[in-house]
């Protein structure tokens, strides 16, 4: 068990989004951010069981499972402000940020869309003879998503080697857990057959474990499982809420899911020094992303639509002839 | 030289492609026993790896291919049934279409939809009837609609070949279409190349699948009247639009006849580019399903709502008449 390795991942999650947040607020990222702080245990733990060549699709809350998955901050950020040198060259921004290089096959911004382009990169990965998994993270509002559930159906009947993550934060938005979903989540993944648990989502250690069972018995043929995160989101759903200031959750239910930190939990496995001397890293690191995303060019619009097709199709203007 | 059919041709473009290119696999449902007859024999073939029988989950396993594409396959979906394509909606215009572009080119997305059997199959009512080409190209989606089996091969061919997500509609009013072909000459047909099927000078049918022979029946009829060009865009995004200007160049008349609902189809898309860069010498026409129209089931008023040719005949005679 890699501790310095795992702390490094849920801290640079968290200073990350923090950053991203300033940048948010100080106009330099335009469309505002879902932040990940408080869940970073999940990406951590489960990208520190996976492969480099292993595949993830994420969500609209995605900044910490590709930055698990180990795309470059600096980019990560650039592409938040929508420039150029970003992972897409600024066509994507927050919600579909991707490196196909390092298997991050795109977060994706309709919630439960990503679990059967999962399933289907992860079954012609196996029969192009591969060991690959793929893992597709989503929320609890996912699990009322038909097309989630279909992909699950596919996933066990097929075999095929996937984890489903939900990131159970308690809330869809604003709509919690207990309104929006009958039964259990957990009863959703064992209805396919599948091996299906429910993990502590604060500590990166127990994800990790629970997610290098699942990756070992999907790389093994022994198809999917769904494992379920209990998390709690510490800031808002969007940073538009920093503004709007909606009121659903309790002052006190905040302070009490803040309470289990996964930053502090996991930080708690290391000494002072060795703590410090990663944070000390990160801030640097972090450092040279913001100046390197705001020292990044804006991207032309003459090339708005560049890469609308694979193939370099161009199609009518918009603006006459 | 033999006949080929109009489904036997996309059979053989299907087993052709699956042949040369171990890439693709073809997908959906009750394709194995091949219900809609267009994968017939394939199983038998390439095996149930590549001939693969889906649940009754057309939105996941249509995303299911995107993201098996995204892996380096290329896979061609089966839909029974054309209606499927608004189900499937977000699969196809909001995922698969999309990645290219929100990715910086980093992924594209070579999947194949087939729908054999778009458009009214008489009988099957509301919910089986639509026929949504103008609907894909309104998104962008590369959208071909053949009209013949040669065509029917060529453009299957070259969508399973196109790296981007392509959609193949194949009118029920043109499956039994038959013709004479050499298979030698059988190939790839390039998307967006439209093609005259019969040449005229004094007016323009733009026509398309089906509807081509409808066309083609009614310049016919019409021989003694006007020298009618009929000319087949063959792909409804991109559209040839120089193969359209080129043939207006010599005419100068259009009418177009479109399986489409007339509100935002590609009668009112090639109207209003005919207006804005054409020389007409007489306001152009076209006829279409009405406005927002639902094809009811009983027969008379299936026909009553579909494009026919006796109203291709009155759209015609007034353009003429008018100049």
């Amino acid at each position: 068990m890699n501790h310095a390795a795992l702390y490094r991942t849920v801290r640079l999650i968290r200073r990350f989004e923090e950053r991203a947040i300033e940048l948010v607020h100080s106009g330099q990222i335009v469309g505002g951010i879902h932040p990940y702080i408080g869940q970073e245990a999940i990406a951590a733990g489960v990208c520190a069981a996976l492969r480099t060549d292993d595949i993830i699709t994420s969500t609209h809350r995605g900044h910490g499972h590709v930055l698990a998955k180990g795309a470059d901050p600096a980019r990560m950020l650039a592409e938040l402000a929508g420039r150029s040198t970003g992972l897409n060259r600024g066509r994507g921004g927050s919600m579909h940020a991707a490196d196909f290089r390092l298997g991050i096959f795109g977060a994706n911004a309709i919630v439960g869309a990503n679990g059967p382009i999962t399933v289907g990169a992860a079954w012609a990965a196996r029969r192009a003879g591969t060991d690959r998994v793929a893992v597709s993270f989503f929320g609890d509002g996912a699990v009322s998503q038909g097309v989630l559930l279909e992909s699950m159906n596919l996933a066990a009947l097929w075999r095929v080697p996937v984890l489903f993550v939900c990131e159970n934060n308690g809330y869809a938005t604003t709509l919690t857990v207990e309104e929006a979903v009958a039964g259990t989540i957990t009863g959703r993944g064992a209805a396919f057959g599948m091996p299906s648990q429910t993990v502590d989502g604060m500590d990166p250690v127990t994800v990790l474990e629970a997610a290098t069972d699942a990756v070992g018995r999907a790389r093994d043929g022994g198809g999917p499982t769904l494992i379920e995160c209990r998390t709690y989101r510490f800031d808002a759903h969007h940073t538009w809420e920093h503004k709007a200031r909606v009121r659903y959750r309790s002052d006190e239910e905040v302070d009490r899911g803040r309470s289990r930190d996964p930053v502090d939990i996991q930080g708690a496995r290391l000494s002072e020094v060795d703590r410090s001397r990663i944070d000390a890293e990160i801030e640097a690191l972090l450092e040279y992303a913001v100046a390197f995303a705001l020292e990044s060019a804006h991207p032309d619009p003459a090339g708005a639509l560049d890469y609308l097709y694979a193939t370099g199709l161009r199609g009518r203007s918009g603006g006459g002839w | 030289m033999p006949l080929l059919s109009y489904q036997k041709a996309l059979n053989r473009a299907l087993s052709d492609e699956l042949a040369r290119d171990p890439a693709v696999f073809v997908l959906g449902e009750d394709v194995r026993v091949a219900v809609s007859n267009v994968t017939a024999g394939l199983l038998a073939k390439f095996g149930p790896e590549r001939v693969l029988d889906t649940p009754l989950s057309e939105q996941a396993f249509t995303s299911f291919a995107t993201g098996a594409a995204l892996s380096g396959m290329r896979p061609v979906i089966e839909f029974q049934i054309p209606s499927l394509l608004f189900l499937v909606f977000e699969q196809i215009a909001n995922q698969a279409h999309k990645f290219s572009l929100m990715t910086g080119g980093q992924a594209r997305v070579p999947v194949t939809y087939l729908v054999p059997g778009s458009g009214s199959r008489t009988g099957w009512a509301g919910q089986h009837s639509d026929h949504p080409y103008s609907l894909m190209a309104h998104v962008g989606v590369k959208t071909v609609v053949p009209a013949t089996p040669t065509d029917a091969y060529g453009l299957l061919i070259a969508a399973i070949r196109d790296d981007d997500p392509v959609v193949v509609f194949a009118p029920a009013g043109a499956l039994g279409v038959r013709e004479d072909v050499d298979f030698a000459a059988l190939g790839p047909i390039p998307l967006g190349v439209g093609r005259v099927h019969r040449p005229g000078t004094d007016l323009t049918v733009v026509a398309i699948g089906h509807l081509v022979h409808d066309a083609l029946a009614v310049a016919e009829e019409l021989s003694a009247e006007a020298s009618i060009e009929v000319f087949d865009p063959r792909t409804v995004y991109p559209l040839d639009w120089e193969g359209l200007a080129a043939s207006v160049a010599h005419t100068g008349r259009l009418v177009v006849i479109d399986d489409s609902n007339r509100m935002c189809g590609l009668g009112a898309e090639i109207l209003a580019t005919a207006a804005e860069r054409l020389e007409l010498t007489a306001p152009p026409a076209r006829v279409t399903r009405p406005d927002g129209a639902v094809l009811p089931f009983a027969v008379e008023l299936d026909r009553a709502v579909q494009p026919s040719r006796a109203q291709l005949i009155t759209a015609i005679q007034g353009v003429l008449k008018d100049g």
